[in-house]
């Protein structure tokens, strides 16, 4: 069923520490050798050896850049996956009851089964933590590991997120936040955590870290002798990843009679 | 957001079926027996085409029957419920006019609201997307149903209605434009109130999450074409009213003028409608960078 649970018996969930991650990607690998090869459709990967290839990941880290006026800037790096909100608005679009949200414990999860590849849940996330796959056509998003974290088979100390277990700089926490003496609960009152954009009014369970007030470092001058001769003035675009902007065949076309006109 | 032709058509064609059948359905225009039945195939042929184009996007199509049990919550399955039932109800209205020359007016009444619900429900499954604030502005169920029955006067012969609608219709366009323009900055969309670092400086992505490209970036990161957004607006107008407006005004109505309004209001519905998609951008979007404001 696709409306949301009133309340869920446990908030299970991420604490993701911004002041510890180094940006080395470990999560991300890990997240997708658990999940290709268990709970699910398999996480496909197309022209995975070709020029252009993609795939389907729950889990992204992106790096950015965070520059006051009158400091050195600070590098960020950011873990983006699921965040299992109260107020999932990808649960309610759903037209078929795929997409549902846990009682118990508050995981959001897919039943690929009832799942026709509509992606409008991909569209009502507005933290990009859902992706279609494109060789099974149903959408795939983070389970939290709900197939390690009960799992019996598996050694105590491995029942928590791969991405959580795999982290070498311990920056992602696993733990209820509806327990507020949790591990989790503790640290994102230490640390102030807020919830992500909550603008879009999600409620999420997941909390970030935010990083700690940096020293201050003195500068007299350029640190870099290249700086001056390093054009910077486009550097904001510069990182935006694949430029998407051009266009070939029909749209191509368009877009040179529109220019021409 | 990516302009998919499955769903520019899925919107544009099923809305002026419904919006022809919401006229058929109050007996506009009088007709019945062959005319009838002219009338009602075409309006069924724009809607079914329509809905099922819908289904061409879908990962799993042979699922789809599913998506008609989540209409508690969910407005995509509302959208399927209320037109299948319309078109249902619409097809008894349609038998018995055509084929027992017997005209059901309370029958047909129920049907035309309900074609215009349905068109009010597809409205919604955009109108309802926080995350694409150009959509969910208060406009959108408004502009989707002046869309419809424009379409609908103009398929239906009503020269004059259909002038006066056009005339709404691209004022409301207009608007729906103009405000959407402003929607994004009004809904804070912005890196730093995505990342939640704003308190600490200015923010940039200094490395995208992978080198090629994802399913995020093709579905909701779409930039084709922004660039020419105006001159395509301007075609757009054009088409869908100040054409076919002044072709009906101007000429003494007849076959060959009311097709040729018809196929010029069609193909700026279609213009308008590739606008609707190109234009909308995607919070999510913001953690790649883009929709940075000029």
């Amino acid at each position: 069923m696709t409306t949301l649970p009133q309340s869920t018996h446990k908030k299970l969930g991420l604490a993701i520490d911004l002041d510890i991650c180094v940006g080395c990607h470990a999560c991300v690998i890990n997240c997708k050798e658990w999940n290709t090869s268990n709970y699910g459709a398999p996480l496909s990967d197309q022209d995975a050896y070709g020029a252009e290839p993609v795939g389907t990941f729950l889990n992204r880290i992106h790096t950015f850049e965070v520059k006051a006026a009158d400091k050195p800037a600070q590098t960020v790096h950011f873990p983006k996956s699921c965040l299992h909100c109260d107020d999932a608005p990808c649960v309610t679009v759903c037209p078929t009851g795929a997409s549902y949200k846990r009682v118990d414990d508050g995981i959001v999860l897919v039943n690929e089964s009832d799942c026709i590849g509509c992606g409008l849940c991909a569209w009502a996330c507005p933290y990009g933590a859902r992706e279609l796959d494109a060789a099974e056509g149903v959408m795939k998003k983070c389970t939290l590991c709900v197939d390690r974290i009960y799992n019996e088979n598996l050694p105590e100390i491995d029942r928590e997120p791969a991405c959580v277990r795999t982290c070498p700089a311990n920056a992602r926490h696993f733990g209820d936040y509806a327990d507020p003496d949790s591990n989790v609960s503790r640290m994102a009152a230490e640390r102030g955590a807020v919830p992500l954009f909550p603008e879009q009014g999600t409620n999420p369970v997941n909390r970030y870290l935010p990083p700690r007030p940096k020293a201050d470092i003195q500068t007299d001058g350029d640190i870099d002798i290249l700086a001056p001769f390093l054009d910077t003035s486009g550097a904001s675009n510069s990182a935006s990843g694949p430029s998407s902007t051009t266009a070939k065949g029909l749209l191509g076309w368009l877009d040179k009679a529109l220019e021409a006109i | 957001m990516h302009p998919a032709p499955s769903v520019i058509v899925f919107t544009a064609l099923s809305g002026l079926g419904f919006g022809l059948l919401a006229f058929l359905g109050v007996n506009i225009p009088d007709v019945t027996g062959m005319t009838a039945f002219i009338f009602f195939f075409i309006a069924y042929a724009l809607a079914v085409g329509g809905l099922v184009a819908s289904t061409f996007h879908l990962g799993n199509p042979q699922r789809a029957l599913k998506a008609f049990t989540q209409w508690r919550s969910s407005w995509l399955s509302r959208e399927g419920v209320f037109a299948v039932v319309s078109l249902c109800v619409m097809g008894i209205y349609a038998a018995c006019l055509i084929f027992l020359d017997l005209r059901l007016p309370v029958v047909g009444i129920i049907g035309s609201i309900l074609s215009l619900i349905s068109v009010y429900c597809t409205s919604m499954i955009y109108g309802q997307l926080k995350t694409v604030p150009r959509w969910s502005q208060p406009l959108t169920p408004f502009l989707f149903l002046a869309y419809a029955l424009t379409g609908g006067a103009l398929l239906s012969g009503q020269v004059y209605l259909a002038a006066g609608l056009m005339v709404l219709l691209m004022i409301l366009q207009y608007a729906h434009w103009t405000i959407g323009d402003t929607r994004l900055a009004a809904a804070g969309g912005t890196i730093e109130a995505a990342t939640g670092l704003g308190h600490l400086g200015k923010v940039r992505l200094l490395e995208s999450p992978h080198s090629g490209t994802n399913y995020l970036l093709r579905e909701m990161a779409f930039e084709v074409g922004r660039k020419h957004a105006v001159k395509l607006r301007v075609i757009a107008l054009l088409l869908l009213g100040i054409l076919p407006c002044a072709l009906l005004v101007l000429t003494t109505p007849g076959h060959l003028s009311a097709l040729v309004a018809i196929i010029l209001h069609m193909a700026g519905v279609f213009a308008a409608r590739w606008l609707f998609f190109a234009e909308a951008e995607h919070v999510q979007a913001l953690y790649y960078d883009r929709h940075r404001a000029a």
